[in-house]
């Protein structure tokens, strides 16, 4: 569009482009728009395609729904059960926890506030698969891994962490919350210093105290953003697949670490069975919107009305 | 603000989903980083699996030469590379009139299985070489093969070799790969711990002795007489295989739960359960950092593992130098077999090569002569594919194997030699193996909620529910 213009046009047309309100708004949004057609809608629709093919080199056909009729099996329950609980766990840990640390954090009284900022933050910038790595170590199967040393201390029996379903799903929850908390306490603790010091000597006259003040004048300040980490968490908790990995790969012991993205990763990927693997994704997309659509509106996040 | 965060949520909603849903691109790519950064212990079995968390590693060769063809191989495991790189010298002293620059890359085990797949599927971006492992290799094999076939080269002289090492390669009569080794499944004692419970090895014949034997370790000494793989494979499908059993018949029907099978599984459950002279491999397999400092501790008397797995005591058990000893299998009866070839690795041509024959021919002089199977000795510390070189005086020179095991290692292979069964790869193979890593070997022998009846029962279904048309 630019280029055809700026044939026929020398450089007065192209600054009268640029400043034109009809124009201005498309060529901005444009590098967004791009990227989406490139690198989300071509794939989605690429992968709507494969999902009613069988995807071999020179053989390609279309199987009709064949591969979405294979999709409900025990194993992909079985992934479905195993995200549905971590994005249950993550979700609660993730949005509550960060707050209740914000707002410490955010208290005149705290001190060494920055330090502790720092620190809950940094966990954030490292990689999953580091992370995973000291994680693994920290929660050995041998009773001298530090985690069973403490339980020893206490008294407990040491555990194979990676061999039940209980602990694997502790694990990996562990590994993501440890992770993000820090991003979460960042968007609490912006949200929280635009609240108006006012509002809190206000409620100081009117006798509230430290809960009714949390209640009526903190929450409503960052209620957005609990809203918006909360749909945030969930979609990053059904698309988790790093995590996983992390502590087993490709595959888990009685599939106790297998989820949704794993599975698709399993048999697109490692079973060369593309098709199978994107219908799998078809499903997964249908999962993840018709959950989000209904969080987003009990959320009352399509209100128009500011209350 | 409450329209800001609509906003926000909304479009984060649509690239989420997108993404998720893109996920054979998107999910595939986070994979391969993944792995990129992370340690290949679990990658699967091939004689490279476990080798630390190296990142990629590049070899070039023959860069200086004037007017050489170029070619890439991608192998996963950087010793490979050391091993070509010795061949190009010797290709291009022999033929410098055909001279080669070979760039030998390594990636991680996932990575590069994935990326060649990919490759070849889409039908550009692949390397002339490859290494393929053998429980990958039934992947590359469907649709429309786009690898090159080797039987102009591999046919003349497959009758001095272990033939069943092309046929896991092979589909409708060509062939498409070139192994490193045969494989041979050994038993490796620890000669002080077998002392000190006051066995003699050699007097264990069959697996009953074995278990005997075991009852006088557990009895005797600290340690126990064997452990077991509950991750891997390399527990069962050796010993099923040595009983002339397999996942697939010949003609490629799901037999994973045939009475052999079950009886072997239920054999070694009984090592861990009911005789008690054998524990689950700490860290789940052979191959896990934790096994390694467990066995170096002298924690088990023997291990069964193939003849390629001789590397990893030199890398990783150095306190063991001197005490090991390798001797074959014990029989299931008189006269059976005592060994079995496992894991396995095939480099192939790929069909994207500029010029597949210059590559089949150079493969064909690095993998199939007299010479390089020799190299594959001395470089590798492989049981050579080609079996006229077993006996030849190169392969006696002192080297760091013989100095850490004994001096017969190929003797004792010579033995053996006519005992090893064929294995039948089918382009289910990956499949079953998942069965057994992720299901069979944890019911059964961890979590004891499945008997090995129902646990390959259960298996041969899955497996027999996924063949397609």
């Amino acid at each position: 569009m630019e280029k055809t213009i700026e044939v026929n046009s020398p450089k007065k047309r192209r600054s009268r482009l640029l400043y034109s309100k009809k124009i201005a708004p498309y060529l901005f949004v444009s590098p967004f728009i791009i990227s989406f057609l490139f690198l989300s809608l071509y794939p989605f629709i690429s992968a709507f395609n494969m999902s009613f093919q069988r995807v071999l080199p020179g053989q390609t056909q279309y199987i009709g729904t064949a591969n979405f009729e294979r999709v409900f099996n025990p194993t992909f329950y079985t992934a479905v059960q195993n995200t549905t609980v971590y994005v249950i766990w993550t979700v609660i840990i993730l949005t509550l926890v960060p707050m209740i640390f914000a707002v410490i954090l955010n208290h005149r009284l705290m001190k060494w506030t920055n330090f502790f900022r720092a620190s809950i933050f940094i966990p954030a910038l490292t990689s999953v698969i580091v992370a995973g790595t000291i994680f693994r170590m920290i929660f050995g199967d041998s009773d001298s891994a530090f985690a069973n040393q403490v339980l020893q201390l206490v008294g407990l029996e040491p555990k194979e962490w990676r061999y039940s379903a209980g602990t694997a799903m502790f694990l990996m929850v562990t590994l993501a919350s440890w992770r993000w908390m820090g991003v979460n306490v960042l968007y609490y603790l912006a949200a929280l210093q635009n609240v108006s010091q006012d509002l809190y000597e206000a409620a100081d006259i009117d006798g509230a105290n430290a809960w009714q003040k949390f209640r009526n004048v903190t929450f409503p300040a960052i209620k957005p953003i609990f809203i918006f980490l909360s749909t945030i968490t969930t979609i990053n908790g059904f698309r988790m697949f790093e995590e996983s990995f992390v502590f087993f790969e490709t595959s888990s012991p009685g599939n106790i670490g297998l989820t949704v993205v794993g599975y698709i990763y399993q048999e697109g990927i490692q079973r060369n069975d593309m098709g199978f693997g994107a219908a799998i994704g078809i499903v997964l997309l249908a999962i993840i919107f018709v959950v989000s659509v209904i969080q987003l509106y009990l959320t009352g996040a399509f209100k128009k009305d500011d209350e | 603000m409450k329209k800001h965060l609509l906003m926000l949520a909304s479009v984060s909603l649509v690239l989420a989903a997108c993404g998720g849903d893109g996920g054979n691109n998107g999910d595939n790519n986070g994979g391969n980083n993944a792995e990129n950064n992370g340690n290949n212990g679990n990658a699967g079995g091939g004689e490279a699996s476990g080798e630390g968390g190296e990142l990629d590693a590049e070899v070039v060769v023959g860069e200086d030469i004037e007017g050489a063809t170029e070619f890439t191989f991608w192998n996963f495991q950087e010793l490979h590379s050391e091993f070509f790189e010795d061949a190009v010298n010797r290709w291009n002293e022999e033929y410098p009139d055909r001279p080669i620059q070979l760039t030998a890359e390594t990636y991680p085990y996932d990575q590069m299985h994935n990326n060649l797949l990919l490759s070849l599927q889409s039908g550009s971006g692949a390397p002339d070489f490859a290494d393929i492992e053998i429980s990958q290799f039934a992947n590359y094999l469907q649709g429309d093969v786009q690898l090159q076939p080797l039987n102009e080269h591999i046919e003349p002289v497959i009758d001095d070799f272990v033939d069943s090492r092309f046929e896991i390669y092979a589909k409708d009569g060509e062939y498409y790969g070139m192994d490193y080794h045969v494989g041979a499944t050994m038993m490796y004692y620890n000669e002080e711990i077998m002392e000190e419970a006051g066995v003699d090895i050699d007097s264990i014949e069959t697996w009953d002795d074995y278990v005997e034997a075991g009852q006088q370790v557990v009895e005797n000494t600290d340690a126990v007489m064997t452990t077991v793989e509950s991750d891997e494979h390399f527990s069962f499908w050796p010993l099923i295989s040595q009983r002339e059993s397999d996942y697939f018949d010949e003609n490629g029907d799901v037999i994973l739960d045939n009475e052999v099978n079950v009886e072997t599984l239920q054999f070694i459950s009984d090592l861990v359960h009911e005789h008690e002279i054998a524990q689950i491999a700490p860290g789940g397999f052979h191959h896990a950092e934790e096994y390694y400092g467990f066995m170096n501790e002298g924690g088990a008397a023997s291990l069964m593992m193939p003849m390629w797995y001789m590397g990893r005591f030199l890398d990783y058990m150095e306190d063991l130098d001197g005490k090991m000893q390798i001797r074959p299998l014990p029989m299931w009866e008189e006269g059976g077999n005592r060994s079995a070839g496992m894991g396995g690795t095939g480099t192939v041509v790929t069909n994207q090569s500029e010029d597949p024959e210059l590559a089949a021919e150079f493969l064909a002089f690095a993998k199939l002569t007299e010479e390089s199977n020799i190299k594959l000795w001395e470089i590798l510390g492989f049981d050579p594919p080609r079996h006229d070189v077993w006996e030849s005086e190169e392969m006696q020179a002192d080297n760091r194997f013989y100095d850490y095991f004994h001096d017969d290692i190929f003797e004792i292979l010579t033995e053996v030699r006519d005992e090893i069964a064929e294995i039948n790869i089918t382009e289910l193979t990956p499949d079953a193996q998942e069965e057994i890593h992720s299901n069979v070997m944890h019911s059964v022998l961890r979590e004891q909620s499945q008997t090995p009846q129902e646990a390959l029962e259960q298996a041969a279904e899955a497996v027999r529910s996924r063949v397609v048309e």
